[in-house]
């Protein structure tokens, strides 16, 4: 009983929740709360909806009703099932895009911080290049390379996810790199390499295990930023298409007109759905971030500074 | 010592290290590698987006393909050079930036300067609008929940900047167009200017392209009242995004300085709450805000280009979208080898205010 206990306590969001108090806590459980409502709506999209995301009906723009709940779009879609499978397009995106990010985020980071050299020059200058430069921008241009003439679900939600990718491995790979190089002076590297490891096995075994401990945290606030520009990719047209699966951009980019009309059922449901989502992500990873480290919120200044020295 | 006088006298003792280190040798080294970097940065940027649109296909295949037959179309292509190595092609255009022809938008044939001009200015008086709304919200937002630090005010400030922060500016103009156009009728839905303004702008001679300075240098009230009108909604759908931002900011650099001894030593000489704030604190948390503002040019201009799309402000990020969906290669690269630029040279100025301020970022 007891180990289980300490096992549960040392789980990552609960062993926080614990350290938490008053306004820290407070916007913590609403961030739980809020995600946990997306995956549940994600997961159970097919049970919720009562509608296919894509199945069209006759009325077009109809109001909210008993029939259509949250009313019906100028394309004949029901507002509520759109919303609903919205999530589940929106976690598919997240996970394929953090993944893939993640992946070769860290095996670039690890490499380049450990080898050093020309390679790790040229890598920095490229991720620098790539990170200041507006990712929607750089996403845009990206999914129009990658999707063309294709537009079945999982096609649009690669295309979305690799789009996404390009514009996440700078942030994954500065974070790794700079860990790694911080780390490759440590002892216990030193020893490894003395003991004859080679250099993949300190990579992988010693070094890795190290540098990816900050990364659950990234991952909660990139998660947050990839809806972001997967919704702005939608809104813009570039993301995925509408008769292929529901994405909360591109609804609302047909919102705007309708909008005008003074029609605003079509619009504020997905994006309530977006604000809500991020909010719930960037909630959760700020308080797990703020919580990890007391001393973090004054220094955030001095982080950042580093990390521009470092490039 | 009375009260008044600290503040001239903590002024020196803040800026007088600076001085001294300034003079140290590496500063001059530090600048000139940064600014080196520049043209790298230029250079990624334009050739990886070269090679993605050339992955894209052609602009002559999406605007004609399936009204000409294949053999024509292929013709066309060939006569346009889109049918040679892609290398050739590049290192041509290489040689054309090199020498600053920049060439022709292939959808409507203007001058990519011409264009540049024609829709930067635009998004200039967008992104200067909506400096001025999260200027005028972020910033006292911020010493307030700084000041008020875990008290009610600052927890509803916080959640107040998350929540900018977690609207996307399409679905903020969204709600402000139902809200202030459709329901109350106060602003009008979209565009920069009514058609009557924008004629107007046109006839100008030497016109400055940012409407409420041509308007107010022609001495036309009408017409500046109209393009104030137009401004106000794309202005705070942009400005409450980057306004989350700077509260964040403000109130972390505020807070961080609040706790510094010299604060705590005017406060114990009995300087006044609100003066600490304003005078002592808030001056040199300034410092980093204005370089953490200037890493903001990125989000800024990936907002501009979700703002002008909703609101149908005919800026870079509007052509943009449109260009991009043409195929457009000439003008789309134009745009991104603009933006490259002014990305670029943001950084650069930052790193050069960062390194003056504080010594221990050059080494």
């Amino acid at each position: 009983m007891e180990t289980k206990r300490s096992l549960l306590g040392r789980l990552p969001i609960i062993s926080q929740l614990r350290k938490s108090v008053g306004l820290q806590r407070g916007m913590l459980v609403a961030g739980i709360a809020l995600t946990l409502l997306f995956l549940l709506t994600a997961a159970l999209a097919p049970l919720i909806a009562p509608y296919g995301a894509t199945q069209r009906f006759d009325e077009t723009q109809a109001p909210p009703s008993s029939v259509h709940l949250w009313g019906t779009t100028a394309g004949g879609y029901d507002v509520f099932s759109r919303t609903i499978w919205g999530a589940q397009t929106a976690f598919l995106v997240i996970v394929v895009a953090v993944a893939l990010s993640i992946f070769l985020g860290v095996i670039l980071g690890l490499v380049s911080g450990y080898i050093g050299g020309w390679l790790d020059r040229v890598l920095v200058v490229v991720a620098d290049a790539i990170y200041a430069f507006p990712t929607l921008l750089l996403a845009m241009v990206m999914s129009i390379a990658i999707s063309q003439g294709r537009s079945d679900m999982w096609s649009g939600i690669f295309s979305a996810a690799i789009s996404i990718t390009v514009v996440f491995i700078p942030q994954y790979y500065r974070v790794i790199r700079a860990e790694t190089i911080r780390l490759k002076a440590e002892p216990f590297v030193e020893s490894a390499i003395v003991v004859g490891a080679s250099s993949v096995r300190i990579m992988a075994r010693h070094i890795y295990k190290n540098a990816t401990r900050t990364l659950p945290l990234i991952f909660t606030l990139n998660a947050s930023e990839a809806i972001l520009t997967l919704a702005g990719l939608g809104f813009l047209g570039f993301g995925i298409e509408p008769s292929a699966a529901a994405e909360w951009g591109y609804d609302l980019n047909h919102a705007q007109s309708d909008a005008t009309a003074g029609i605003w059922w079509t619009g504020v449901f997905p994006g309530v759905a977006i604000v809500l989502t991020v909010l719930g992500l960037t909630l959760l990873g700020e308080s797990m971030n703020d919580l990890n480290d007391p001393r973090l919120r004054g220094r955030k200044q001095a982080k950042k500074k580093k990390e521009l020295v470092d490039a | 010592m009375t009260a008044t006088i600290p503040v001239p006298v903590e002024e020196p003792a803040v800026q007088e290290p600076k001085r001294k280190n300034k003079s140290g040798g590496s500063l001059g080294k530090y600048l000139a590698v940064r600014f080196v970097l520049i043209f790298p940065t230029i250079f990624i940027l334009v050739t990886m987006v070269f090679f993605l649109m050339r992955l894209t296909g052609d602009p002559i295949t999406a605007a004609l393909g399936g009204r000409l037959p294949p053999e024509q179309l292929a013709e066309r292509i060939h006569e346009a050079g889109y049918d040679r190595p892609i290398f050739i092609q590049y290192f041509e255009y290489l040689g054309q930036i090199a020498t600053g022809n920049f060439g022709r938008t292939i959808s409507d044939n203007m001058l990519i300067s011409d264009m540049l001009a024609t829709y930067g200015t635009a998004t200039l008086e967008l992104a200067f609008n909506s400096l001025i709304v999260a200027l005028a919200i972020g910033i006292p937002c911020g010493m307030l929940a700084a000041y008020k630090r875990d008290k009610w005010q600052d927890a509803t400030l916080r959640v107040l900047a998350i929540t900018f922060y977690a609207t996307p500016v399409f679905f903020a103009g969204l709600l402000l167009k139902l809200l202030f156009s459709v329901w109350l009728g106060w602003f009008p839905v979209a565009g920069r200017a009514s058609i009557g303004t924008e004629i107007a702008m046109t006839q100008l001679e030497a016109p400055s392209g940012i409407y409420w300075l041509d308007a107010l240098r022609s001495g036309n009230t009408t017409a500046f009242w109209d393009v104030a009108q137009h401004s106000v909604l794309p202005a705070i759908a942009l400005g409450l995004l980057t306004a989350g931002i700077f509260l964040r900011l403000v109130r972390t650099n505020v807070i961080g300085t609040l706790s510094k001894d010299y604060v705590e030593a005017g406060r114990s000489r009995g300087v006044s709450e609100y003066r600490l704030l304003t005078k002592h604190a808030y001056k040199p948390a300034l410092i980093p805000i204005i370089t953490v503002m200037g890493l903001q040019i990125a989000l800024l201009l990936g907002g501009a280009v979700l703002t002008e799309t909703t609101f149908e402000w005919k800026g870079l990020g509007f052509q943009l979208a449109h260009y991009l969906t043409a195929r457009d290669f000439v003008a789309v690269q134009g745009i991104v080898a603009l933006l490259a630029v002014i990305v670029a040279i943001t950084n650069f100025i930052v790193d050069v205010i960062a390194a003056l301020i504080d010594p221990r970022v050059r080494y």
